[in-house]
């Protein structure tokens, strides 16, 4: 059942009527680059989906990728950019899919006497619109995998630990901005209850920087700890950090601060009690 | 030994401001900064590029690295077409804030660095310039 193209241009009876060696050659150029990653009967399958679509559109008289008729085809590629994407194949790769359709498409017309000129630059045209639909769903789904792993990291480096008895730490590192302070603050709160901590410590060894905005959100969580009752310490403070804000005029108020994770642990140890002797075994 | 060209880099989003950060470090590292002053500079360039964002608007920020004599420094321009600043006394009076900030930021970043100037106009907007020179 052929569809007959309503001003024909050659092209559809030209991919027609040669779209087996078309599938073929193109799936052979494709899968060059990849060296294997992607299995043959897989590309074969994929490419032979979008040629179809392809082949259907174009015989629709339609020569504008953006119509309605190509929504099949975009559909297609979209869903393969963002599977090469997520793969972690390049933007070469991933475009590569597209262009080398374009090659085969060129042997064709090299090999057949009645196409000419028009069609080669109409294929072509075609082709590279769709080549940038390709990169483009590429680059979308890539941002979306930065998206995720930007939220995963958010999550993954403020983890709340617990000290000892009663002792939690919450050991701070890069930067520190409004959506992190939030979720710092939020799991330390969450976890002062769930342990029924009296001290927080907040180490910022690995705090690059203490601008005024850093060292806001760093007060607004210890007065937020201290408002559960618990005593909160600042610790990880080092020199150069201290002359900053020195400089910068920023006051700490009656928050305790301390030069070191383990001078906070110490003194979060004693206000609760606990002596440390050191032993004498082990000489 | 030719100095780094001067790079532009846009303020307009909460990231653009690590980013600048991250850059007036490498440069303070490159013009042999210690480590203090590198911590100033970047503090300051983080407070001011904060200021573009949250009171110009957004803006930008054009890095350098001048020379004066035998000592190189960074130098850091933050431009923005906001609303200016009406009583720039009052700006810079330490702990007052139009915003919800501390109001330690333009005072504070006029302590860290070696040379500060303000530009501003109402209507027109605002540029502040900061030069760290090395030791």
């Amino acid at each position: 059942m052929t569809v007959a193209a309503g001003r024909d241009d050659g092209i559809s009876g030209l991919l027609r009527s040669s779209a087996r060696s078309l599938t073929e050659r193109w799936v052979e150029l494709t899968a060059a680059p990849l060296r294997g990653r992607v299995s043959r009967a897989e590309l074969e399958r994929e490419l032979g989906e979008l040629f179809e679509a392809f082949l259907a559109a174009v015989e629709t008289g339609s020569r504008d990728v953006d119509d309605e008729a190509y929504a099949e085809v975009r559909a297609l590629l979209s869903e393969l950019s963002r599977r090469r994407a997520r793969a972690g194949f390049t933007p070469t790769e991933t475009a590569t899919g597209v262009f080398s359709l374009k090659r085969a498409v060129f042997e064709v017309i090299e090999g057949d006497e009645g196409a000419g000129i028009a069609e080669l630059v109409t294929v072509s045209q075609l082709l590279d619109a769709l080549g940038l639909w390709t990169f483009e769903a590429y680059a979308k789904a890539r941002e979306e995998v930065i998206d995720e792993q930007a939220a995963q990291l958010l999550e993954l480096t403020t983890p709340v630990v617990k000290l000892w008895d009663g002792v939690l730490a919450v050991p701070l590192v890069g930067t520190l901005d409004s959506g992190r302070t939030q979720v710092v603050m939020e799991k330390l709160l969450e976890s002062l209850v769930n342990t029924g901590a009296e001290h927080a410590i907040i180490d910022i060894t690995g705090v690059l920087a203490v601008d005024t905005q850093v060292a806001q959100y760093l007060l607004k969580t210890a007065t937020a700890a201290r408002l559960m009752g618990a005593e909160c310490t600042i610790s990880g403070i080092r020199p150069h950090i201290a002359q900053t804000i020195v400089e910068l005029g920023i006051e700490f108020g009656d928050i305790t601060t301390k030069a070191s994770l383990a001078d906070a642990l110490l003194h979060a140890l004693r206000r609760s009690g606990v002596d440390v002797v050191r032993g004498r075994t082990g000489r | 030994m030719t100095a780094a060209a001067a790079i532009e880099l846009p303020i307009g989003a909460d990231e653009d401001i690590v980013r600048i950060r991250q850059l007036v470090r490498t440069r303070a590292q490159e013009a042999k900064l210690s480590l203090v002053d590198q911590t100033k500079v970047v503090t300051a360039a983080s407070e001011l590029a904060r200021n573009t964002l949250t009171y110009g608007g957004g803006g930008r920020v054009v890095i350098d690295m001048p020379t004066n004599g035998r000592r190189v420094g960074i130098r850091a321009r933050f431009i923005d077409e906001g609303p200016g600043i009406p009583d720039l006394d009052l700006a810079l009076t330490e702990g007052w804030t139009s915003g919800k900030g501390m109001g330690l930021g333009l005072s504070g970043s006029r302590r860290l660095v070696d040379e500060f100037t303000l530009d501003t106009e109402v209507g027109r907007g605002t540029t502040v310039t900061i030069v760290k020179w090395s030791r």
